[in-house]
């Protein structure tokens, strides 16, 4: 019957509607002066308003849903008649006198109900009456109700173990012959909804066949329900007949529906038992089943199975789950997503049932690989998703990127994604091996890690950079600086064996990533020498060539800082070449420190031409080699020399009198007596007061007002210094004098009022006033300065 | 009116009473388009009453003799008027002379042979009657009369064959049906089942119907009358190849008689099951198979 529009629907159903219950009215005045034949007939006439060929699924439904109502209330009326004397037999015999057969069946349900109640006959027989009666019905939507109906009212009157129904010997195979025989009966009128009709209308018969499914679907429920399906009964017969009409019915839809309500209604143990059986029927599926979602579903059930009890996991070694479930996985030829799918659903399962078995999710990942291999990256969304569900899956699991480094074919899996995915990939894992705090402490181990992150570590070929959010990068980056200080082993063979293994991944990572990498490489290892240093070169007494010395590692460092140099970060690499120069002093390398010295010299000449670079750098300078202390006098003055003269060549005066004042230090070491040369300070001390002077003039000259004091007072500071650490040279002249310069200067016209030069030159005269009042040695020695 | 009706009133009343007629189980036969109950025999039973003659007040009846019949008729309504007596008998009552007074007669027909059944169809009528004749000169005689119905019961059927068939419409419809009897007894079920082995055409639904032939008279003279007495459904919707649908189908509900064969050469009733197929073109197919009908001794 064709149908012109939803409105004419309306209309039927409303007729429909209309017709049922001006019946059903009828019937409840028979119903109520007890006149069965009267409650026969209009009840008969009510249920012919559902032999309508006009409504769709959804509407016949909702007038089915009216009928039904009105016959529980002729089941009850059906219940009464029988306690007042009617036979139940003779009950059954006349409703099977109405002429149409939808009605006649429907009434015939009815009374069967109460057949079964009334324990006249065999709750089986009645039951297989009834579902060999329904096969009248062959129109699909008028049939699924009507058996709909059946299973309803059956479905609390089957003869389960247990149940009041239940009759002498193996009635529950009784009741499972029913229900299973019910379901192939829906199942078939399901599926052959699809070959009726007009092909073009085919997309609406699939959304309202799609609406129909639970009521096919409901049969399954019921089996699962019946008490008396144990293990052997779901093995040996429930399984087997429901699978045997999936496969037959050849129906996608149904195929795929109902594999999923398999899994889903019964008990995961069952699952687990009769894997074979329900893997077996998956290649006989249809081509175009979805089977991806059926199986991980089926996957996922086990896993969440696995994960809720301990107990029942030897179950599934028992029953050799793994193996079952990745060959089964194996046939298929989906799309990507699919494929990826799966394994993703059977590394879980695999992870939840054998923790303990590595090479199993090793097995897992190796086989999607294959399967994905000469694919390329992959582009779908959907796939991409899925591998990285795939790859977090043993990060989370085992909480430990350990394992996953154990994974030969993690990072192969890896390759598929593509960049960017990569890269939160990446982030995932060393996010992951922050949040556990995970040690990562071999070499090997540090080796795969990298590999596996190495979207990070490295542009790839095909990276458009500039698509690249700066503080992203960052990020990215900084979290692999952060990764590089976790790799830690206490043994100092296998810690160089990770520097190195360290050094060769960060190099590739090219000029934008160095200076966020090198540095964390650089500490680490020089927290290396350090240990190194701390055990003694006792330990390594044969000197032999191979093993770990901090010579070496300061090689490699110093080829480390090269590279650095050349991507345009300078001033790292000057800082870090200072930090190895004190770290080659502590480990009294003299032509180490000298050579680091000499490359942060050079870099300082050659490559930090920004005034301001220069002075941080200077200033660093300085500060390292003032506590340099195993350079011999030669070396020694050539790098003070040098830094002073870099000093002296600032841009601007005052830095030039801070750098130069600064040098002064260099030449006055407090533990080291064989650097003290008080004369030299002097010298620096007065150069410094020059400068100062100059820079005086030249604020003068330029701006007509003389500058601040404030380096008279810096330079102040410096004298009171040396001349407290006992400098000779320093005298209580020179002090006095430059204080009266100050105060000269201070005082004089032009001077520009500075109230932080005067509060400074104020706390100074406060602690010469404080010294003095000391008292002892150092109130002596303050004594003859006046203030 | 009343004067010239009061003028032709009988003389007297007749009476007839069966001496079991109080527990005799009666039955509903059409007579004018009205039921009347009737008292129930079957052959070889002995009809043993009473007739009473109650002249009108006052009034003598002369009369040459008092009988009474037991006749089979059988009536074909085509021949108005005619009626064929199967069986007569006659059992004389009083001799030739007056009656003054109520007078009370026994009867007793013993063993009587009806072998055939009451029977009520389209064109013909199968009927036994008690008839009292007070026979007179010159006026017409003075009669009444009683029907009575007769069913005759037989044992089941010691062969009973199903009905098994194979029918089809070549490259269409091809089915087989079976029904697991031949012959049924009133208030039989036809049990059977419908298997379908090629469908091409769109059924929309199968009905089973029940239909009565009846059949009089003989040569060129022959009226056959068909009647459809059921109309059961058994399948909704389009079969396809390989279901078998179930037929359940009571006999009780409908009126039917045992199938007569050629009563004494007058009539004869067949009945048929006949299997509809409808497509939905409203097209009908159908294959008729007869049946054979039997009123079932019970307890036997």
């Amino acid at each position: 019957m064709m149908l012109d529009g939803t409105e004419d629907e309306e209309k039927f159903l409303a007729a429909g509607i209309a017709g049922l219950q001006q019946n059903s009215f009828y019937m409840h005045r028979a119903l109520d002066s007890n006149n069965l034949r009267d409650a026969l007939k209009y009840s008969a006439q009510m249920l012919s308003e559902l032999r309508t060929s006009k409504l769709s699924p959804h509407k016949y439904y909702e007038l089915y849903m009216r009928a039904f109502d009105q016959l529980r209330k002729l089941e009850m009326f059906f219940e009464e008649e029988t306690r007042r004397g009617c036979s139940i037999i003779d009950l059954y015999e006349l409703v099977q006198h109405a002429g149409n057969i939808l009605p006649r069946l429907y009434l015939l349900c009815t009374v069967g109900s109460v057949y079964i109640k009334s324990k006249e006959a065999p709750a089986k027989d009645v039951l297989k009456d009834l579902v060999e009666m329904c096969r009248g019905i062959q129109n699909p939507v008028r049939g699924l109700f009507l058996r709909s109906y059946l299973s309803q009212v059956s479905k609390d009157k089957l003869p389960d173990i247990g149940s009041e129904y239940e009759g002498d010997a193996d009635t529950v195979s009784d009741a499972v012959e029913f229900v299973l025989q019910n379901f192939t009966e829906m199942n078939k009128l399901w599926v052959r909804m699809q070959h009726q009709g007009p092909s073009r209308e085919k997309e609406k018969r699939e959304k309202e066949r799609s609406e129909l499914r639970d009521l096919v679907g409901k049969n399954l429920h019921v089996l699962s329900q019946i008490e008396g399906v144990d293990l052997d009964m779901y093995k040996d017969v429930v399984l087997p007949r429901v699978l045997e009409q999936v496969v037959n019915c050849k129906d996608e839809l149904a195929q795929f529906y109902l594999m999923d309500c398999i899994i889903q209604v019964f008990p995961d143990e069952y699952h687990l038992q009769t894997l074979d059986v329900l893997l077996g029927a998956y290649p006989q599926l249809q081509p175009s089943v979805d089977i991806k979602t059926v199986l991980s579903q089926l996957m996922e059930r086990l896993s969440n199975y696995a994960a809720s009890s301990a107990e029942v996991l030897p179950e599934f070694l028992q029953v050799e789950a793994f193996s079952k479930l990745s060959n089964a996985i194996g046939k298929p030829d989906m799309a990507t997503a699919g494929v990826v799918t799966l394994y993703s659903s059977l590394l879980t399962f695999t992870l939840h049932v054998h923790p303990d078995r590595l090479d199993y999710a090793d097995q897992v990942l190796g086989a999607c690989v294959k399967n994905l291999s000469g694919k390329g990256k992959i582009e779908d969304k959907k796939a991409t998703k899925q591998i990285v569900a795939l790859l977090s899956a043993p990060l989370e699991k085992y909480n430990d990127i350990m394992t996953a480094l154990k994974l030969s074919n993690y990072p192969h899996v890896m390759e598929f994604l593509d960049i960017p995915t990569n890269k939160v990939m990446a982030t995932v894992i060393i996010q992951s091996i922050m949040k556990n705090a995970t040690r990562i402490s071999t070499s090997d181990k540090v080796e795969a890690l990298f590999e596996l992150i190495k979207g990070l570590i490295k542009d790839s070929d095909a990276t458009p950079n500039d698509e690249l959010d700066e503080d992203d990068f960052k990020e990215e980056q900084n979290s692999v600086a952060r990764l590089i200080q976790m790799l830690y082993n206490e043994d100092p063979e296998e810690m160089f064996k990770i520097i190195e293994t360290v050094r060769k991944h960060i190099l590739t990572g090219g000029p934008k990533r160095l200076p966020f990498t090198v540095p964390p490489l650089m500490f680490s290892s020089l927290k290396l020498v350090r240990q190194l240093q701390g055990q003694g070169q006792e330990e390594n007494p044969f000197g032999d060539d191979s093993a770990t010395s901090p010579k070496k590692i300061f090689q490699l460092l110093n080829q480390t800082i090269e590279t650095l140099s050349g991507v345009l970060a300078p001033e790292l690499a000057l800082q870090l070449c200072l930090q190895c120069a004190e770290a080659a002093n502590d480990c009294e390398l003299e032509p180490v420190a000298y050579e680091f010295f000499t490359q942060a010299y050079i870099l300082y000449e050659e490559e930090i031409s920004d005034s301001r670079a220069q002075v941080t750098a200077i200033h660093l300078i300085i500060g390292t080699l003032q506590r340099m202390h195993v350079f011999g006098v030669e070396n020694r003055d050539t790098l003070t020399h040098k830094a002073t003269g870099y000093s002296a060549k600032l841009l601007k005066k005052p830095d030039q009198c801070r750098a130069v004042y600064a040098c002064s230090h260099l030449f006055w070491v407090d533990d080291h007596d064989n650097m003290k040369d008080g004369e030299r300070v002097l010298l620096c001390l007065k150069r410094a007061l020059r400068i100062a002077n100059a820079a005086q003039q030249m604020a003068n000259a330029a701006r007509g007002s003389t500058g601040s004091v404030m380096l008279f007072i810096e330079i102040l500071n410096k004298y009171l210094y040396f001349f407290e650490k006992g400098n000779p040279q320093v005298t209580v002249a020179a002090i006095q004098g430059l204080i009266e310069l100050i105060m000269n200067e201070m005082q004089s016209d032009t001077a520009t009022p500075d109230p932080s030069a005067d509060a400074f030159l104020a706390t100074t005269m406060r602690y010469i006033q404080f010294q003095k009042q000391k008292g002892g040695t150092v109130g002596e020695k303050y004594e003859p300065i006046k203030v | 009116m009343n004067l010239i009706v009061g003028a032709f009133k009988p003389p007297c009343k007749i009476s007839i009473s069966l001496a079991d007629g109080r527990t005799r189980k009666q039955v509903r036969v059409k007579e004018n388009d009205q039921t009347v109950l009737v008292p129930l025999f079957q052959s070889q039973e002995t009809i043993i009453g009473e007739v009473i003659i109650e002249p009108a007040r006052g009034k003598k009846v002369e009369h040459n003799g008092v009988k009474i019949e037991l006749l089979g008729q059988i009536e074909l309504y085509f021949e108005r008027g005619n009626f064929y007596d199967f069986t007569s008998l006659v059992r004389e009552l009083d001799v030739p002379g007056n009656l003054y007074e109520r007078k009370t007669y026994p009867f007793e027909f013993s063993a009587v042979e009806m072998p055939h059944e009451s029977y009520n169809g389209i064109n013909v009528r199968l009927r036994y009657v008690l008839k009292v004749t007070i026979s007179r000169n010159y006026v017409n005689n003075i009669v009444e009369h009683v029907d009575f119905a007769v069913r005759n019961y037989v044992p089941a059927p010691l062969i009973n064959n199903s009905i098994k068939m194979e029918v089809g419409i070549e490259d269409c419809l091809h089915i087989e049906f079976e029904y697991s009897k031949s012959k049924y007894h009133l208030k039989d079920v036809v049990i059977g089942k419908i298997y379908f082995v090629l469908v091409r055409i769109k059924l929309k639904n199968m009905e089973l119907e029940i239909r009565r032939r009846e059949s009089t008279g003989s040569g060129t003279n022959m009226y056959v009358e068909t009647e459809t007495l059921a109309k059961f459904e058994l399948m909704d919707g389009v079969p396809i190849r390989g279901e078998s649908i179930p037929i359940r189908l009571f006999l009780n509900p409908y009126e039917l008689t045992p199938t007569y064969h050629n009563i004494n050469n007058k009539f004869s009733v067949k009945y048929f099951l006949n299997l509809v197929f409808v497509d939905e073109e409203d097209r009908r197919y159908f294959k008729q198979q007869e049946i054979t009908v039997y009123r079932l001794l019970e307890n036997s």
